[in-house]
C-alpha cells in the first residue's frame, strides 16, 4: 500500500512561512500533480516528502509509516530532478545501479533491473556512456531509469521537463504518462506549467503562497474553480475577468460593467442576489465566448470592437474591447472563434457567452459564488 | 481536507520541531547534519587549536615574562615590549620591515600587472613561458636566494662584472656589505620571487574580463593606456586587493630571505622583525624578549586585513 | 582588435616579454652554470682573461659528486620528501573534511568557525616559532620529522580548506540529494559522489601544499638540530658552509638538486597548480 498522507504540513524558514497547513491524501497508484507559480510552496512540499527539508510542523505518512524522522534513504522513494543530477563520473549503467548497490542487491538482480528499465526507456545502447556524452532528452531518460530500477513506493518528480525544448517536452509528457500506466506506482509531480498538470495528473493540486487553493480532477478544476486564482491559472488562454456591478431590477439579476450588460442565468441568480448593488468579479473563458447568432438571447450578448486578431490556424483569438461605438470602456475580452470568421481590426462585432460557463467571484475573498 | 481561505489568515499552531532520530548509536553521525559536521571538523580544530591557538596564547604569556632557555621566568608585564621599543636595532628592524614590505609590494604589483597584461595575449610558446615564469615562486626560497647571494658576492659578483664590462661602474658595488644597498637587494630578490604570484593571479583575473568591453572602449576612442585605467583596472580591483593583502602578510613576516641573504648584517642593519626575533629568542636564548619582538607584527597585520575587508565590502555594495 | 604596427608590437610586447623571461630565469641559469664549473673558473679575478663568461668549456660533475658522497645531502632529500608527502596527506585529509562541512552542512557557528580558520592564516609562523619550540620539546618531538609533519598543516590546512570549499560549492547540490534518496547516508554521499568529482580540486590543493612544505624553513630550522635529520633548505644553509668558507660550487649544486624534485612535480601538474593558486585567491 503506497498511499501518501500529509497532515497539517507546515514549513517555516526563519521569517518566511513557505508551506501552510497542507492536508493531502494521495491514493495508491495515483499520479498527483502539484502546480502553481514560483514560490507557491510546491517544491518545498515535495522536498519535505523526500526528506530533503526538515518538517517544521505536521506529519507525512508513506504507506503505513510515519516518515517525519526518517532520512531520505529509508523512505523507499525515488526522485527525478529538474537538471537530472546524473553522477558525472559514472557510466549510465553505474548511475542506474547506484541505488541498488547501496542497498546491497546481488549483482544478477541489479543487472536484470537495469537492463529492464533501459529497455523500457529505450536507452539500452547508452549504458556504457558517461552523462556528458548524452543529449538532454537522453539524460532525462537515464534519470527516470535510475528512479525506476529501485521499484520504490512513490515516485517524486521535480519539474523534470522544464529543461527540455518544447517539442521534446510534449513527447516526454506522453511517455511519462504511458510509463505511469505501465508501472502503476504512486507519483507526485511538481510543475509550474498548467498544461503538464492537466495532461498528466489524475488529480491536480493548485498551490499559491504556501496554501492549497484547490484539489481535484483536471476537468473539475477547469469547470468549477473554487476561487479566482485557480480560475485564472488553469486553462490557456487564461480566463477573462471583469469587475461587474450586480443589479436586481424586477427580479432579473444583471451583471454590468462598461460596455457589458449580461443577464445572470437562473443557476447563479439566487446566490448573486445577495450581492445586489455591489461589485463582483466576473469570469468567462475565451472558448465560451462566440460570435453571436440569432439564437443567442439578448441578455447574453454584447457589442465590442476588435483590437487584435491572432490567427492560430485551428482557431482565431480576437482581443476585443466591449462596448459599442463609444470605444472608451475598460473591459477587454479575448474570444476564441472559428477559423472561418472574417474580422479585421476596428471592426464592430457582436459576441455571445455560454450561460452554463459563467463564473462569479467575491471581490474581497475571491471565492467562487 | 480543509478549504483554505484564499490568502488566508494563518491560524497556524507551529508545533515544536520533531525530535531528530537516534536510530542506534553508530548510525546517527553519518546522517545527522550537526553531528556529522562536528566529526568532520574535529581533526582540523584539534590540529589548529593545538599548534596555533595554544602556542599563540603561550607566546603572549612568554612575551610578558622573563623566560629564557632553561630558565622559567616570571611575569614582568610589558617590560619586554618596552625594552624592544628602546632597542635601536629593533627600531631599525621595524622600519626595515615596513620599507621592505612597501617597496616590494609596489614593485611586485606593477611588474606583475605588466607581465599579466603581456601574457594575456596569444603567442607561440605561451604555455611554456607561463609555466616557466612561475619557477621563482615554486623553487624553495632559501635555495634561490643563495643563487642571488652568489650573484651579489663581494668578490665574484656576476652583476658587478657585467656592469663593469658595460662601463657603468669603475668600482664594485657593495651589494650586501652596506646596509642601504642590502635592503634594496633584498627588495629586488623578494620582487623577483613574488612577482610571478601576482602575474599569474592577475592574469586569471584578466581572463574573466569580457573582451567585448575592450572593443567597445576602443571604438569609443580610448587608447591602450585609457583602456587599462577605465576598463581593466576597476574590474581587477577585488582580485588585486586580495593578492596584495596575502602578499603583505607574507612579506611583512618574512624570515628566510634576509636570513640567507645577509643574516641581518652588516652590523644588524638589515634585520627584519622576524630575523631579529630569531636572533634574540633562539640564537641568544632570551625567549621572552624574542616573543615580544615577534608580537609587534600582529597589530600591523591585523590593521591591514581589517582595512582590506572594509574596502572589499564597500566594493561589493 | 585594432591592428598594431609592427614596431609597436616589438617595443611594447616582444622586448618587454623577453626581458621578463631573461630576468626571471637568469638566476637559475647562473645556479646551473656555477654548479658545473670547475673551481678554477669560479674563483678567478676580474681582470683575468675571461672568454666564456656565461658558459664553461670544461664542465665538471665534481661538485655534484662531492655533494652526494661527502655530505648527508641525499638524506636531506629523503627527509624533505617524506615530510612534504606526510604533511600534504594530513592537510588534504583535514581540508577535505572541513571544506565539505563548511560548504555543505548547516550547523550553528558555521560562520564563526570559517572565520576563525581564516584568522589562523594571519598568524604567521614567524610569530609562533618561539612558543612552538617549547611545545614541541615538551611533547618530546624535538629533532624528529614529526615535529614538522604536525606543524606544517597549520598553514596548509586553511589554504586547502578554502580551495576545496570553493570547489565543492561549484558541484550542484542535487547530486548529493539524489545520492541520499538512492540510499546513501550524508557521509556516504560525500565519500562516493562528491569526493570523486572533486579530484581535480584535490590535486590542485595537493600540489600547492607539497610545494609549500618543501619551501618551509623556519620551523625546520628551529625544530631540527642533527645534521642527518635536516631538510634540504636547512641543510644547505647550515651544513654546506665550513668555517665561514662558502663552497659555492657545491652550494649551487645542492640548490639545484634541492629544487629539481619540486620543479618536476610542478611541471607535471602546472594547470592544477595554477588553478590552486588562483582558486585560493578568489576565495
Amino acid at each position: 500500500m503506497a498511499q501518501v498522507l500529509m497532515k497539517d504540513l507546515n514549513k517555516k524558514y526563519d521569517e518566511v512561512h513557505a508551506v501552510k497547513d497542507v492536508n493531502l491524501h494521495i491514493r495508491d497508484k495515483e499520479f498527483i500533480v502539484l502546480v502553481g507559480p514560483s514560490g507557491c510552496g510546491k517544491t518545498t512540499t515535495l522536498r519535505m516528502l523526500a526528506g530533503l527539508e526538515e518538517i517544521t510542523a505536521g506529519e507525512i505518512h508513506i504507506g503505513e509509516r510515519l516518515v517525519n524522522d526518517l532520512p531520505p534513504k529509508d523512505r523507499d522513494i525515488a526522485m527525478v530532478f529538474q537538471n537530472y543530477a546524473l553522477y558525472p563520473h559514472m557510466t549510465v549503467y553505474d548511475n542506474m545501479a547506484f541505488g541498488l548497490k547501496m542497498r546491497k542487491f546481488p549483482k544478477a538482480e541489479i543487472e536484470k533491473r537495469v537492463r529492464d528499465a533501459a529497455e523500457i526507456l529505450g536507452i539500452h545502447e547508452l549504458l556504457k556512456r558517461k552523462p556528458r556524452q548524452l543529449s538532454g532528452g537522453q539524460r532525462q531518460r537515464v534519470a527516470v531509469g535510475r528512479a525506476i530500477v529501485r521499484h520504490p513506493q512513490v515516485f517524486l518528480f521535480d519539474e523534470p521537463l522544464s529543461n527540455l525544448d518544447a517539442k521534446l517536452r510534449v513527447q516526454m509528457r506522453v511517455e511519462l504518462k504511458k510509463l505511469h500506466n505501465r508501472l502503476e506506482t504512486t507519483a507526485v509531480y511538481v510543475t509550474h506549467d498548467q498544461v503538464e498538470a492537466m495532461t498528466l495528473g489524475d488529480r491536480v493540486v493548485v498551490m499559491k503562497d504556501g496554501w492549497i487553493q484547490q484539489v481535484g480532477e483536471p476537468l473539475e478544476l477547469y469547470a468549477h474553480p473554487t476561487n479566482k486564482f485557480v480560475a485564472g491559472f488553469i486553462g490557456s488562454p487564461a480566463m477573462n475577468f471583469a469587475d461587474v456591478t450586480i443589479n436586481d431590477t424586477g427580479g432579473v439579476v444583471t451583471a454590468e460593467s462598461q460596455g457589458l450588460r449580461l443577464q445572470v442565468p437562473p443557476a447563479k441568480a439566487g446566490a448573486l442576489r445577495a450581492y445586489k448593488g455591489q461589485s463582483v468579479a466576473f469570469g468567462v473563458r475565451p472558448e465560451d465566448v462566440h460570435m453571436a447568432t440569432a439564437s443567442d438571447p439578448a441578455g447574453l450578448t454584447f457589442d465590442a470592437t476588435v483590437e487584435v486578431v491572432e490567427p492560430l490556424g485551428s482557431e482565431i483569438l480576437l482581443d476585443v474591447r466591449a462596448g459599442g461605438s463609444t470605444g472608451s470602456s475598460t473591459t477587454t475580452i479575448v474570444a476564441r472563434v472559428e477559423p472561418t470568421v472574417r474580422a479585421k481590426v476596428k471592426d464592430p462585432i457582436k459576441l455571445a457567452v455560454n450561460p452554463d460557463r459563467l463564473h462569479f467571484f467575491d471581490s474581497k475573498t475571491e471565492q467562487a459564488i | 481536507m480543509k478549504k483554505p481561505i484564499a490568502g488566508g489568515s494563518a491560524r497556524v499552531e507551529v508545533l515544536a520541531p520533531p525530535r531528530t532520530a537516534r536510530r542506534g548509536g553508530g548510525g546517527a553521525w553519518l546522517e545527522n547534519e550537526r553531528l556529522l559536521a562536528a566529526m568532520l571538523l574535529t581533526p582540523t580544530v584539534l590540529l589548529l587549536g593545538l599548534f596555533i591557538a595554544y602556542p599563540f596564547v603561550m607566546g603572549v604569556w612568554l612575551a610578558l615574562s622573563s623566560t629564557s632557555v632553561g630558565n622559567v621566568g616570571e611575569f614582568v608585564g610589558l617590560r619586554n615590549f618596552q625594552k624592544a621599543w628602546d632597542d635601536s636595532i629593533f627600531r631599525t628592524a621595524f622600519w626595515n620591515t615596513t620599507w621592505y614590505t612597501a617597496w616590494a609590494t609596489v614593485f611586485k604589483l606593477t611588474l606583475g600587472m605588466w607581465l599579466a597584461l603581456l601574457l594575456n595575449r596569444n603567442f607561440r610558446g605561451k604555455r611554456l613561458v607561463r609555466a616557466s615564469m612561475l619557477l621563482p615562486f615554486i623553487v624553495p626560497t632559501v635555495l634561490s636566494t643563495f643563487a642571488w647571494r652568489w650573484m651579489f658576492d663581494p668578490t665574484f659578483s656576476v652583476l658587478n662584472w657585467l656592469l663593469f664590462r658595460g662601463g657603468f661602474i669603475t668600482n664594485k658595488l657593495p651589494f650586501l656589505s652596506d646596509g642601504a644597498y642590502g635592503m634594496w637587494c633584498a627588495i629586488a630578490v623578494n620582487t623577483w620571487r613574488g612577482m610571478p604570484f601576482f602575474a599569474i593571479t592577475l592574469l586569471a583575473g584578466l581572463q574573466t574580463i569580457n573582451p567585448d568591453l575592450h572593443e567597445a572602449a576602443s571604438l569609443d576612442g580610448a587608447n591602450g593606456w585609457h583602456r587599462f585605467w577605465k576598463v581593466t583596472w576597476p574590474l581587477l580591483k577585488p582580485v588585486t586587493l586580495v593578492v596584495v593583502v596575502f602578499s603583505i602578510i607574507q612579506t611583512f613576516s618574512d624570515f628566510q630571505l634576509i636570513y640567507v641573504l645577509t643574516g641581518g648584517g652588516p652590523a644588524n642593519s638589515t634585520h627584519l622583525i622576524a630575523t631579529y626575533a630569531y636572533q634574540v629568542g633562539v640564537a641568544t636564548g632570551l625567549l621572552g624578549e624574542g616573543a615580544a619582538i615577534s608580537l609587534f607584527m600582529l597589530p600591523v597585520l591585523f590593521v591591514v586585513v581589517w582595512l582590506q575587508l572594509r574596502y572589499l565590502r564597500r566594493l561589493e555594495t | 582588435m585594432v591592428i598594431e604596427r609592427r614596431w609597436k608590437k616589438w617595443v611594447y610586447f616582444y622586448i618587454p616579454l623577453t626581458l621578463f623571461v631573461i630576468g626571471t630565469l637568469f638566476p637559475f641559469y647562473w645556479m646551473f652554470i656555477t654548479a658545473i664549473r670547475p673551481d678554477a673558473e669560479l674563483y678567478r679575478s676580474w681582470r683575468a682573461v675571461n672568454n666564456t663568461p656565461f658558459w664553461t668549456l670544461a664542465p665538471t660533475l665534481d661538485h655534484f659528486k662531492d655533494l652526494l658522497a661527502k655530505t648527508t645531502f641525499p638524506q636531506w632529500l629523503w627527509n624533505t620528501f617524506f615530510i612534504a608527502c606526510a604533511s600534504t596527506a594530513i592537510s588534504l585529509f583535514c581540508g577535505l573534511l572541513a571544506g565539505y562541512a563548511l560548504a555543505r552542512l548547516k550547523f550553528p557557528m558555521a560562520g564563526a568557525l570559517g572565520t576563525s580558520i581564516f584568522v589562523t592564516y594571519l598568524v604567521p609562523p614567524t610569530l609562533l616559532f618561539i612558543p612552538l619550540a617549547d611545545i614541541i620539546r615538551s611533547f618530546a618531538l624535538g629533532n624528529t620529522p614529526w615535529a614538522l609533519i604536525l606543524t606544517y598543516p597549520t598553514f596548509l590546512i586553511p589554504f586547502c580548506t578554502w580551495l576545496l570549499m570553493g570547489y565543492f560549492k561549484t558541484i550542484p547540490k542535487e547530486l548529493e540529494e539524489c545520492a541520499r534518496i538512492d540510499g546513501a547516508t550524508r557521509f556516504g554521499a560525500m565519500l562516493r559522489i562528491i569526493f570523486p568529482i572533486a579530484v581535480p580540486g584535490i590535486l590542485s590543493a595537493g600540489i600547492f601544499a607539497f610545494t609549500l612544505s618543501w619551501n618551509e624553513f623556519i620551523y625546520a630550522l628551529v625544530f631540527l638540530s642533527s645534521p642527518e635529520k635536516k631538510t634540504v633548505p636547512v641543510g644547505v644553509v647550515s651544513e654546506l658552509i665550513r668555517g665561514d668558507i662558502y663552497f659555492w660550487g657545491q652550494l649551487m649544486a645542492g640548490a639545484l638538486l634541492g629544487s629539481i624534485p619540486v620543479a618536476l612535480v610542478y611541471s607535471f601538474f602546472v594547470e592544477y597548480y595554477v588553478t590552486g593558486l588562483t582558486g585560493s585567491v578568489k576565495g
